[in-house]
């Protein structure tokens, strides 16, 4: 066996995410919010990844997945950016408890 | 116990990963988060060389710490922002809970994997690692693929229709 066990992957995948989630559920700043969304998307790939080299299957199929979560990932990010230029052209802001549209 | 050099890797990759995620809650310019997460993104490619996975490496560089801190850079600049991030009215409270709600989902997951082992060989993912991903992706996960093209060019002229400044309704509805 190697090194680093499993579970030390794990953990860090787990801080991560637990960092992603309370930046996203706390943060004003949109941009934050969703870089914060990013971060948590990368702890889920290392879990992807390390299950594809210590899982019950060790298989490439885990990093064929990582790829695929990346590039929705990127996807995601250009369109939230679009979302969020269009929002600041009509309400000069991007603190995200102002854009309450929906509610009014 | 002997220290092997994977696992001294690891250690300072993760402190690195781990460092750069404090310095995204703990900042409070937004440019400076937003650098400080570029450590993040380098650490966690190296993290993937160490789970013998080269190809996602480089194109986390590529994606993450290229692209997309780029990308949100520039949404930092086409923005104007209020500094120094000030605390909503009564956010106390509510960052105190949420926190206690993240270490009570952190410390239950956790209790789920800290001994973890599925006792098997790892697999040699190392060798022509990229081969080994082309001849996956082009076998068994071709419409997979062929989908994810369409979604990338459905988002992208999305992106740009919805970013786009027409002139003739100038929204100034306030």
């Amino acid at each position: 066996m190697t090194g680093v066990p499993v579970s030390a992957y794990l953990a860090l995948a787990l801080i991560l995410f637990c960092i992603g989630l309370y930046g996203a559920l706390t943060k004003r700043n949109t941009i934050i919010v969703l870089i914060s969304i990013e971060l948590m998307l990368n702890a889920v790939n290392i879990n992807l990844v390390t299950f594809s080299k210590f899982g019950m299957n060790p298989s490439i199929t885990g990093q064929v997945f990582a790829v695929f979560v990346i590039a929705v990932a990127a996807a995601e990010v250009a369109v939230g950016i679009a979302i969020l230029l269009s929002l600041y052209r009509n309400r000069k802001t991007v603190n995200i408890d102002e854009m309450d549209q929906l509610k009014h | 116990m002997t220290i092997s050099g994977e696992f001294l890797a690891f250690i300072s990759l993760a402190l690195v990963a781990v460092i750069g995620g404090v310095l995204l809650l703990n900042l409070t310019k937004v440019v400076h988060m937003v650098v400080g997460l570029v450590f993040t993104f380098i650490a966690i490619a190296g993290i993937y060389i160490l789970l013998s996975a080269e190809f996602l490496a480089v194109v986390q560089i590529l994606i993450y710490s290229g692209a997309i801190t780029i990308i949100m850079l520039f949404g930092i600049m086409l923005t104007r922002h209020n500094d120094e991030e000030s605390d909503s009215k009564g956010g106390g409270w509510k960052k105190v809970l949420l926190f206690l709600g993240v270490l009570a989902f952190g410390a239950a997951f956790y209790i789920g994997i800290y001994n973890l082992d599925f006792g098997t060989e790892p697999a040699a993912l190392h060798e022509k690692n990229t081969e080994q991903l082309g001849v996956a992706l082009y076998s068994d996960f071709v419409i997979p693929f062929e989908l994810m093209s369409v979604l990338l060019l459905v988002a992208l002229v999305g992106a740009i229709v919805l970013s786009r400044n027409d002139g003739e309704k100038e929204g100034d509805k306030e």
